[in-house]
């Protein structure tokens, strides 16, 4: 069978610290790390392959640099890995992000694709279902467990907030992957070398694609930033340093004050 | 893009059961129709659903648009898309909104990216632009670091999915009638393209953090789970719910339904106690909504304090048995005025 894996290279916002004086992002030095959801689904896919003859292409969109999130996945296992770069993509929303990334996924050969469910730098969680439905294909989002994988469908767990279904699906289709369902492995260091050999990044840019270009980067998205901004501090409140019982009496105060006791 | 006229919520339901922030998301949808001078109408999809168009007159919906059938009872995606697609073909609303949730999130980028639209994910605020009629759709990205206000200019409806806690629901008025449309729509077997071997709902209560009026927050500050007693006879003394950081949960000291935070869940009770909670940026964006945060904190440099309306330095461990004492004190005076 031939597996499809999703990444996507974002900075770590686990990082990402605000600069207390002028209220910006320190951007210098946040790490990128492959996102941990993608990083889940990869990992699925691997262990697919140890029990399935399989193959597994990973595929990401981004700048050059997003190679290196490539050469990772490589270093884990994957078999081939393709990077979508071209300034043509430059500013796509979810919608052209997940319609160039279709374009490039209908010339290939796949039963299953696997995308993590949302990215940390920007968790909307659309790209996914949104390949799927440029593809035409059924997705199930939110997938906790693979329990089954046969040579034409598979048997999943999706989560709700208050229940979960046991689903299968018939191939192709397209699942999302929820990051701490396993733990992904670590790079094999026989492959890291491998992984910067030349020609292993197979690179695809926007004249590749079966995609109208009206349908890309910025122009083909349908939303646009109007403004981005830090939220202001709110102002301080009361701030004591006192001992418990005074401490205690001052919470009571307000609370009292409030008439929530 | 004229023709499209009209604020959209789509309701979610489960066992029939009407999803809390789809009363919150019709309370939003109230406010940008009187904005815009147009009609709120709600599009329900189920089995027997229509039933509950009344309850949704109440909350505020002019119009219910039912997709029913029997196949629908339990949530399948490609199915519930169709429905929604065909609802916004007959009635081109301009504006939809989705609940947060993990149905909202499943569903709402399938049709977005059907009928060829925007979609904002997790909208914090929503309001209209008054010159261009626009939907001002506010969001954090970056982690919660940065704020972004989206438009989408050029394709209607307009969509944003919205988590719950965020809105607030109107006081039901029982005089509001809804007009209810039932659309028929041609479902075939093709539709129903996976097959659902099982659900299973969880049967422990779930006490939802994001109803609660007063949350007792614990975070790494409470040193171990021995801790959690003293919060737990406080959240009883005041009639709130234990909630934590994401550092408490990935310490399983805390189930994760209990995370407040950018990976958790979004609050904004009437108190929130941030007890032993640093105040990284993640857990800002889950809970600085609320109207009223106190905090404990060892630490005075712990930047909870600026985003606190009180703080008190000290050692939680002492402050929290204190204040319950003095609450319990407070109770036993009313019950005996």
């Amino acid at each position: 069978m031939r597996i499809l894996v999703c990444i996507k290279q974002v900075p770590d916002t686990t990082e990402v610290k605000l600069d207390p004086k002028t209220g910006t992002l320190i951007r210098e030095g946040v790490p990128s790390i492959i996102n941990p959801d993608d990083l889940a689904g990869l990992e699925e896919a691997l262990k697919i392959k140890e029990q399935n003859d399989a193959t597994i292409t990973v595929i990401t969109m981004g700048p050059p640099q997003a190679a290196e999130a490539l050469r990772e996945a490589y270093a884990m296992g994957a078999d081939e890995v393709i990077l979508l770069t071209d300034r043509a993509f430059a500013g796509a929303d979810t919608w052209a992000t997940s319609s160039a990334l279709a374009g490039a996924i209908r010339t290939m050969d796949y039963d299953v694709i696997i995308a993590g469910r949302q990215a940390i730098d920007g968790d909307t969680a659309q790209v996914g279902p949104q390949i799927a439905e440029h593809l035409q294909i059924p997705s199930i989002s939110y997938v906790e467990e693979i329990r089954e994988v046969t040579d034409e469908s598979m048997v999943v767990k999706r989560q709700f907030e208050d229940r979960f279904q046991t689903i299968r699906v018939k191939f192709p289709c397209l699942i999302t992957t929820l990051g701490g369902m396993n733990e992904p492995r670590y790079m094999r260091i026989s492959r890291v070398y491998d992984a910067y050999e030349d020609g292993v990044v197979q690179t695809i840019t926007a004249g590749d694609l079966d995609v109208d270009p009206s349908n890309l980067g910025l122009k083909g998205s349908p939303t646009s930033v109007k403004k981005s901004f830090t939220k202001g501090a709110k102002t301080a409140g009361k701030v004591f340093d006192v001992d418990e019982k005074e401490g205690a009496r001052i919470i009571r105060d307000a609370l009292l004050e409030r008439f929530i006791v | 893009m004229t023709d499209y006229k009209g604020v959209m919520v789509f309701v979610e339901q489960r066992d029939g059961h009407i999803q809390n922030v789809s009363l919150e998301l019709l309370g939003k949808a109230g406010e940008l129709a009187e904005d815009l001078g147009v009609d709120v109408s709600a599009v329900i999809v189920g089995k027997e659903v229509s039933k509950l168009a009344d309850v949704l007159g109440h909350y505020g919906a002019d119009h219910v648009y039912a997709v029913e059938d029997d196949r629908l009872e339990k949530y399948m995606t490609e199915p519930y898309v169709k429905g929604i697609v065909e609802v916004l073909k007959e009635e081109k609303p301009e504006i939809v909104l989705f609940g947060a949730t993990s149905i909202g999130r499943d569903l709402a980028p399938r049709v977005s990216a059907r009928v060829h639209t925007g979609l904002t994910a997790d909208c914090t605020s929503l309001d209209i632009d008054e010159e261009t009629r626009n939907l001002l759709m506010t969001r954090p990205a970056f982690g919660g670091n940065l704020m972004a206000t989206i438009v989408c200019k050029e394709h209607r409806p307009q969509m944003s999915t919205v988590r719950p806690g965020v809105m607030q629901k109107i006081e039901p008025d029982e005089s509001r009638k809804a007009e209810l449309t039932v659309l028929p729509v041609d479902f075939t077997e093709a539709d129903f393209n996976v097959e659902i071997l099982s659900e299973e709902v969880e049967q422990k209560k779930k006490i939802k953090i994001e109803d609660a009026n007063i949350l007792v927050s614990a975070g790494r500050g409470i040193g171990s789970p021995e801790a959690l007693p003293i919060l737990e006879e406080l959240a009883k003394v005041i009639e709130g719910e234990v909630s934590g950081s994401r550092a408490t949960i990935d310490s399983g000291w805390l189930p994760k339904d209990h995370q407040v935070g950018q990976t958790g869940k979004t609050v904004r009770p009437g108190v929130y106690f941030a007890m032993g909670i640093s105040g990284a940026i993640q857990h800002l964006a889950g809970m600085e909504e609320s109207d009223f945060i106190i905090a404990v904190n060892k630490n005075a440099g712990a930047p909870i304090f600026q985003t606190a309306d009180l703080g008190i330095v000290g050692d939680l461990h002492k402050v929290i048995p204190e204040l319950t004492r003095l609450l319990e004190i407070e109770k036993e005076k009313k019950a005996n005025l």
